[in-house]
């Protein structure tokens, strides 16, 4: 048997102490061992971005990265977003701007997304395009997440100035 | 998808990462972000023994611009790259290539040090610093020597690296004038089908000097002294443009792949150094 190794993880806001092999990917960790199947596995290859987490404040391929590496790290999956009952801002707006049709990339999109926001608040919709380029959808034409995400943008701005 | 099985370490200094390297000699290797690393060993392209991760080890992270040097640790990321005013300012052919890699993802992880030590002939930065005639230290058991970008590459994954040297640092002088970094790609995220580096110096109308280098046309990165020669004196018209992309064809040796024939990475070559020329000339 490989040696396995201790590993503490944070994953929305909930800490994580588990032993394992340093070669599980990351996205079986969440999925497999944690339970979080929001994060997908698309390709497997570091192209889709089904997978995408932030790890320590960055958009990550959870596929691409050993649960080794993420050892004392931070994570927010989809399900750290919102929930059913209290939306994310972004979830809201795929839902009314039908940025989503069999919904297998929207976890990986919206958690892209949420970063893409909090380091550009207002973006161009080109801004989006290329913000967005690590995600892969294979039925929405991308139209539609691209209008969401303006949306969603728009949304979080409006209700910064009413706090404001 | 499952990589072999490894040993895994996170050294906080260099000396750490030294030892392990010679304890576990070949069977041992060192990863940066992994996005190059980790699909290889995916794909079982790869199987180490012992893998030390380098992102706790200090002194690897940081950008200065210092007296006209710019230094980039080999940890930087693209992200880290396409985000710093201070190298906007300085050397902004680095944020026009680094936007031209892989995805937003990709670059959080990637960094320069894994991308120019690779070795892969279709790594955008290894070209980039050649064309800025960047200086690479590398430290070993012997302690620290430098190697110039242009002389570092030999094959495909065969460098001047020794496989109990870590690269530390990438560095270059500032360069001056108009610059260009023109890559054609099938898709966003892909590596290149053909691209060019190019810096010029003008004085008055004429060109001053140049810097030509050509990225996945040859099993290294091409820095072209015969292309960057052919444009100094003239006023970069397209008689001098033309002198400049003939003198680079002699120097790559383009393969067929899944990009394409030999004779279309020919045309794709042209192309893109044409294009990046008239840009970094309009912009001496
Ligand atoms: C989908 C996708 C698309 C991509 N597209 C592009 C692209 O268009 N252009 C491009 O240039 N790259 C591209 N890449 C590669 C990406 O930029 C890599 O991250 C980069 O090439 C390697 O950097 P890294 O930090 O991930 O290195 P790693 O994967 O960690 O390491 C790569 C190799 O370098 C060695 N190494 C790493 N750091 C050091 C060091 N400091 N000293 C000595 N050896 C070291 C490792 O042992 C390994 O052999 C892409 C990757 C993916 C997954
Ligand atoms: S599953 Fe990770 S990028 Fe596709
Ligand atoms: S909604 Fe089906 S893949 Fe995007």
């Amino acid at each position: 048997m490989p040696k396995k190794m201790h590993i503490e993880l944070t994953v929305n806001g909930k800490s994580h102490e588990f032993l394992a092999e340093p070669r599980e990917l990351l996205i079986h960790t969440l999925r497999e061992r944690l339970n979080l199947t929001g994060p997908h596995i698309g390709c497997e290859t570091s192209h889709c971005g089904a997978c995408t987490v932030i790890v320590n404040g960055k958009s990550v391929k959870s596929c691409t990265m050993f649960v080794a590496q993420a050892n004392g790290a931070d994570l927010t999956t989809i399900e750290g977003l919102g929930t059913p009952d209290a939306p994310h801002v972004l979830q809201t707006a795929f839902r009314e701007h039908h940025g989503l049709q069999c919904g297998f990339c929207t976890p990986g999109m919206i958690t892209r997304a949420s970063k893409l926001l909090e380091e550009n608040p207002n973006p161009t919709e080109e801004e989006i395009r290329f913000g967005m380029a690590g995600n892969l959808c294979r039925c929405t034409g991308y139209q539609n997440i691209v209008k969401s995400i303006l949306a969603a943008a728009s949304e979080l701005n409006a209700a910064k100035e009413a706090a404001e | 998808m499952i990589p072999a099985a490894f040993d895994y370490y996170r050294p906080k200094d260099m000396g750490g990462v030294i030892a392990l390297l010679q304890e576990h000699g070949d069977d041992a290797r060192v990863m940066a972000g992994g996005h190059s690393l980790i699909p290889m060993m995916k794909l079982r392209m790869a199987e180490i023994a012992h893998l030390i991760d380098l992102q706790d080890v200090a002194g690897l992270d940081g950008i200065t611009v210092e007296g006209g040097r710019i230094t980039l640790g080999a940890m930087v990321t693209q992200h880290q790259i396409i985000d710093s005013a201070a190298l906007l300012a300085a050397a902004p052919i680095l944020r026009e290539a680094a936007l031209q890699i892989a995805d937003p993802q990709v670059r959080y992880m990637g960094t320069v040090g894994g991308n120019v030590a690779n070795g892969d002939p279709g790594n955008d930065m290894p070209g980039l610093m050649q064309c800025l005639d960047a200086t690479f230290t590398l430290v070993g058991p012997d302690g620290s020597r430098e190697v110039a970008a242009r002389s570092f590459y030999h094959a495909a994954y065969m460098t001047d690296r020794d496989d109990s040297e870590v690269l530390t640092s990438v560095s270059f002088a500032a360069p001056r004038g108009g610059y260009a970094y023109e890559k054609q790609k099938r898709k966003i995220g892909d590596y290149a089908t053909a691209a060019a580096a190019v810096q010029i110096e003008k004085n008055g109308d004429v060109c001053a000097s140049a810097s030509i280098a050509m990225t996945n046309l040859s099993d290294t990165p091409v820095w072209s002294k015969a292309a960057s020669a052919a444009l100094v004196g003239t006023t970069v018209d397209d008689a001098a443009i033309a002198a400049a992309v003939a003198a680079m064809q002699a120097d790559i040796e383009p393969v067929e792949d899944n990009r394409g024939p030999a004779a279309f990475k020919r045309h794709a070559a042209a192309t893109v150094l044409t294009r990046a020329i008239r840009r970094a000339w309009d912009r001496a």
